[in-house]
Order: C-alpha cells, then structure tokens, then sequence
C-alpha cells in the first residue's frame, strides 16, 4: 500500500486557494481569475461527467463557477478545503440539471442503458489532468465490493438519486443508502483524506 | 422519510442523492451532530478526489464569459462575525471589540423598542432588565474562554451568540431580523442533543438577551418565532442554528 500513498499527491500544486478565495470575497477579480485557472478543469469534468453533453456542461460550469463568485463569503475554512467546496457546488448544480424536466426524457435513457456499461473513462484521456489521481481513484474503487461502488458511482458521477439507484441495482432504499456510506468510508481511507 | 438512523445518510447527503425534503433534514441535523459533519465534511473532501480525476480543461473562451459576467454579479457580504478564524489573540480580541460596538448599537434598538411599550412602569423594569443584561452579555465577551458563533438568514439579518464555558453562560445578539410582529416573539433554544429547552423570548428583530438557565453542555443555540409569551417547546422551522463549535 505504501507506493499507493506515494503515487498520490496529498494536494494539488499550485496557488494557496484559500489566500484566493480571501481576496475574492473582497472582491477581487485578478483573484478570482488565478482561482479559475486552479477550479475549471475539475469543475468542468466533473459537470461533464455526470451530464455529458459538453454545451450543458459548459452552460453549468459557468453558473457554478460564478456561484462561487457570489457566494465566496460563505465558504468556512474550518469545514474542508476550497476545492472540496467549489466541486459540491458544481456537483450539486449537475444533478440539478440532470434532475430537471427537461432533462427528464433523457434521463429514462439513461436508466434503461445503465447496466450496458461502457463507463467512458477513457473516452476524454487525452485531455485529462491528473492522471495519477486518476489511477488510484480508479484501484481504490476496485477495492469496494460491487454494490458499495455501483452505489456510489450511480450517484456520483451519473447524478442518480437513492431511489433511482436502489431501482437500477434492484436493492432496498436503505441498503443503498448504508452502502454508500460504507462506499464512501473505504474510498477516504484507501485515498488517505484525513480529518 | 423511513426510520434510518440519520447518522447513515451522510454518504447519500454528500452524493446529494437525497431528496430536497431529506436534504433539507438532514442539513438540519448536522446542525446537532458534529461526528456526522465531521464525516461530510471528509466525504465532501473524498469525493472532491473523485471530481478533480475527472478533470478536462474547458475551451479557453469560457474563461473570458465568467470573467466577463463578473461586475453583473452580486457579491454577498461576509457574515459580521465568523465562527472560529480568530486563531491570534489579536484577532479574537478585534471580533469582541467589533461585537461590543453592535452591543452598544443593540442597546439603542432595545431602548426604541421599549418606549413603544405601552404601559410605562412596564418599561421602565423592561429597560432596567436590558441594560443589566446588555451589561451582563458584555461581560461574558471579557471572559478568557469567550467564543461566539454567527449566522446569517436568507433576509440578511445576523443572529450572534457569544458563550464561555467557564461562566456556564451565553448571550444572544440579534441584529437586522425581521421584526416578529404583533403577536410574535423569538424565542431561543438551548439544544440539549436534539431537545430544545426554553431559554429566553426576544420580541425584537435587533437586541441582546442573556439566556436564560445554564450552558448545561448544550450543543448550540436555536431561535424559533413563536407566539407572543413563547412556547413550551418549538412550533416551527428555527430562523437560527448556532452551534457551539
């Protein structure tokens, strides 16, 4: 496990968001565009991810992005770190998209082929930062059982609600509330997120 | 809504896989629970690893879109006072001086809202009563162990309780709340692990009051609108959580 650790890097390089996100609750642009530059990539694949449509997603990356603008004053230091902070927020406004009506057609297809697979993690490796990131993400999720990561990974990167997702794998609410909990406490430890 | 322990939805929470009427719920819940915001907080950071290794450079023209929207977007204001970034003594020490000037403010308010009383002798005790407390709130700011919490409603007013362990008391300042109305007063809560005990009535949206019975180990402090007189226990939805935390 010890070389897992070591393949991961604890933090994302790059400028003290925290300073950033300081300057920008006063307003601050120039901040604001050096906090861009460090929140886009994930913000914007991560929407993508759970929408796919890339228009949408940039139509979503925008709101989140101006929603952390907005709201910058109500990010609490002593709760996590920034990004942690800005990707709830996209993530929250992507299953919001994907929960609306109109995306509501779409979503029945999406229900009826969730079992096909096809999962596109390579679809976009090309473009994708982070690689080694991407590695162990992927082994620590081999290292759930299969309902602990369908669960999560239904919810997560699809935007399903526990109710769709208990519908696709055929398992009670309740138990796929606790697997996700149980999902979620594995993936922290094997990715060494600490308190 | 089943009957779950609570404590298990945090990975569904922090998936935002619940539905609103949960989510909102439970939002509720973390207020009293701090193991279950401690381990949101570490999901929210976990799934943050999952997000960020899916991260794809956006087309470089919706930089200049989001930088261009910027002036045509509010900004909200900070909260008067934050929760725990005083880490200096200088810092902490700012935070009182700042909050004994809203003090000092509140007790205008509390005196305007007092002459409107009717009856005058009424009044004057009312007064008497708030300048001792105002007094009494300020002297617990003086004390080593002295903390304060704030938080803000969607309308702007703030609600801030300073509270010291070691004098077993806690104050409430109310600044910009709507006023209750006529019939309406808030009331404050201790919250004792999820129970909500009476701790005092504010009948104003902008004043101080020194609660009423002691810290006791209360997780925090929730202020309700109830009815002129107050309530035994919470009729609705708080206005306010304040934890001790």
């Amino acid at each position: 496990m010890s070389h897992l650790v070591s393949l991961a890097p604890p933090r994302r390089p790059g400028p003290d968001l925290r300073e950033l996100l300081s300057r920008v609750v006063r307003g601050d642009q120039d901040a604001f565009a050096t906090l861009y530059d460090a929140v886009a990539g994930p913000v914007f694949g991560l929407v993508r991810r759970v929408l796919r449509d890339p228009a949408q997603s940039e139509e979503v990356t925008q709101e989140v992005l101006l929603e952390v603008w907005r709201t910058a004053a109500r990010y609490r230091a002593e709760r996590g770190e920034v990004l942690p902070w800005v990707l709830t927020i996209a993530h929250r406004r992507a299953v919001d998209r994907v929960r609306s009506a109109q995306a509501a057609a779409d979503r029945d297809r999406r229900v009826a082929t969730a079992n096909h697979g096809g999962t596109p993690y390579d679809e976009v490796a090309e473009q994708v930062e982070g690689r080694l990131e991407r590695e162990q993400v992927r082994r620590c999720l081999k290292t759930l059982t299969e309902l602990q990561r369908e669960s999560l990974t239904l919810a997560y990167y699809r935007g399903y609600s526990y109710p769709e997702v208990a519908e696709v794998l055929g398992a009670p609410l309740g138990t796929v509330k606790t697997r996700m909990r149980d999902g979620l406490i594995r993936m922290r430890d094997c990715l060494g997120v600490g308190a | 809504m089943n009957t779950l322990d609570p404590h298990t939805l945090t990975g569904a929470y922090a998936t935002h896989a619940l539905g609103p009427d949960e989510h909102r719920d439970f939002e509720r819940h973390l207020d009293h629970c701090p193991s279950c915001a401690q381990e949101t907080a570490e999901f929210a950071a976990t799934l943050a690893r999952l997000g960020a290794a899916e991260a794809v450079t956006p087309p470089e023209a919706l930089k200049g879109r989001v930088l261009a929207a910027l002036p045509g977007v509010r900004q909200e204001a900070p909260p008067v006072a934050r929760t725990a970034p005083a880490r200096g003594r200088l810092a902490r020490h700012a935070t009182k001086f700042a909050l004994a000037a809203c003090l000092a403010l509140a007790l205008g308010a509390g005196a305007v809202a007092v002459q409107q009383h009717h009856e005058a002798e009424l009044a004057r005790d009312r007064a008497t009563t708030l300048a001792r407390q105002q007094q009494t709130v300020t002297a617990l700011l003086t004390a080593p162990d002295a903390r304060t919490a704030t938080a803000t409603t969607p309308g702007g007013g703030t609600g801030t309780v300073v509270w010291s362990g070691s004098r077993g008391q806690a104050g409430f300042l109310a600044a910009g709340l709507p006023a209750p109305g006529p019939d309406r007063t808030y009331q404050l809560w201790y919250d004792d692990a999820g129970t909500m005990r009476p701790a005092g009535l504010l009948p104003t949206g902008s004043g101080t009051l020194l609660l009423t019975g002691a810290l006791d180990g209360a997780a925090g402090v929730g202020v309700t609108l109830e009815p002129a007189g107050g309530s035994a226990h919470p009729s609705g939805a708080p206005v306010l959580l304040l934890p001790f935390s």
